[in-house]
């Protein structure tokens, strides 16, 4: 998938190079991944990539503040320190809500998840100086690799808590016996396509704002300074709405992780 | 046809699934306010249900893009 994105990168390059003419603009080029350290590992291709130096921004930013910002742990919060604790409420109010009390075991792995996500999403909003723009979640292959993991743990979680009592989730109570076949068909289709549609929807967000986050952009250069203004006020909103966008899918990736671990832990539902 | 017209053809036709999202979000947002105009008090509770629900129905839109991505950036 990382080689598709290169391989898509440049045929859109040369593409684009070839329509535009000089300084030809491409929306696409600011998804290519660039190795900056070789690395061959039992013959994968484990090199250090833009997409390896973002996560480890945004996990040492993340580790940092978290870290510094509760280094006292005071009874009354400083600034920082109720920062912190609110993101803590919020996920955890989030786990309760969703999943019950008994999801609350496993709110470290949704905490980490939740924060995870938002970091990346929002490290990708803000351009470096001398690296350029990235977001790690507008590669599918991260954000499947995130919903591979959550599916398969959560489908351990149920049949390790209920056994093959877990196979009820397929089979909700009340339904007409001459519907039954159909509904446990459907039930099991959308329960193996959760993965699917929990990567997609983030990956597709994240690469759908940005592509048109470039697009906007390229309009205020087009139009150069007398008629920029316009797409480049424009742009500011659009700026204000994908940060939005970064916190929501954020909030909806954490929330139906949420949901899915409470399937797996009453499945009688 | 040609096929790389028939390819950017079938990209536009496949960015359609943005009507249903564009329709979905207007309903998500036009109906939370109606209930949110006729019993105010209620509304708060309601408001990180209205963030998923228009979370759920923009990506509907967005699987659409994808294939229309896919459709432009993959070599088949």
């Amino acid at each position: 998938m990382i080689d598709w994105f290169i391989s898509a990168a440049h045929a859109a390059a040369a593409e684009g190079g070839g329509h535009h003419g000089a300084g030809g603009f491409d929306p696409m080029h600011q998804f290519a991944i660039n190795r900056y350290v070789h690395l061959k590992l039992f013959g994968y291709d484990a090199s250090f990539t833009n997409s390896s130096l973002w996560m480890v921004m945004g996990t040492g930013l993340v580790l940092a503040f978290l870290i510094y910002s509760m280094r006292e742990g005071r009874l009354v919060p400083t600034r920082m320190q109720s920062v912190s604790e609110l993101t803590y409420e919020f996920v955890a109010n989030m786990v309760r809500q969703n999943a019950g009390n008994g999801g609350m075991p496993y709110f470290p792995v949704i905490f980490t998840i939740f924060v995870y996500v938002l970091a990346m999403n929002l490290l990708g909003m803000i351009p470096l100086p001398g690296l350029g723009n990235f977001t790690v979640t507008s590669h599918i292959i991260i954000t499947f690799a995130l919903a591979a993991f959550i599916f398969i743990g959560v489908t351990l979680i149920g049949f390790y808590k209920h056994g093959f009592k877990f196979l009820k989730l397929f089979v909700p109570s009340g339904v007409p016996l001459i519907l039954l076949p159909l509904i446990v068909v459907i039930e099991i289709i959308s329960y193996f396509t959760r993965p699917l549609s929990l990567s997609v929807r983030l990956f597709a967000n994240m690469m759908a704002g940005h592509t048109m986050l470039a697009v906007f952009g390229s309009f205020v250069v087009g139009l150069g300074i007398l008629g920029g203004w316009l797409p480049f006020a424009f742009m500011v909103v659009l700026m204000g709405l994908e940060i939005l966008i970064a916190f929501l899918q954020a909030y909806v990736f954490a929330v139906l992780t949420c949901i899915y671990l409470s399937d797996a832990l009453h499945p009688g539902h | 046809m040609d096929p790389a017209a028939a390819k950017l053809i079938g990209a536009g036709l496949a960015c359609s699934a943005l009507i249903g999202a564009g329709i979905g979000i207007g309903l998500i947002f036009g109906n939370f306010l109606q209930g949110a105009l006729r019993n105010p008090s209620a509304a708060p509770a309601q408001f990180p249900n209205l963030l998923l629900g228009f979370a759920l129905a923009e990506a509907t839109g967005l699987f659409g893009l994808v294939i229309a991505l896919i459709l432009l950036f993959v070599k088949l």
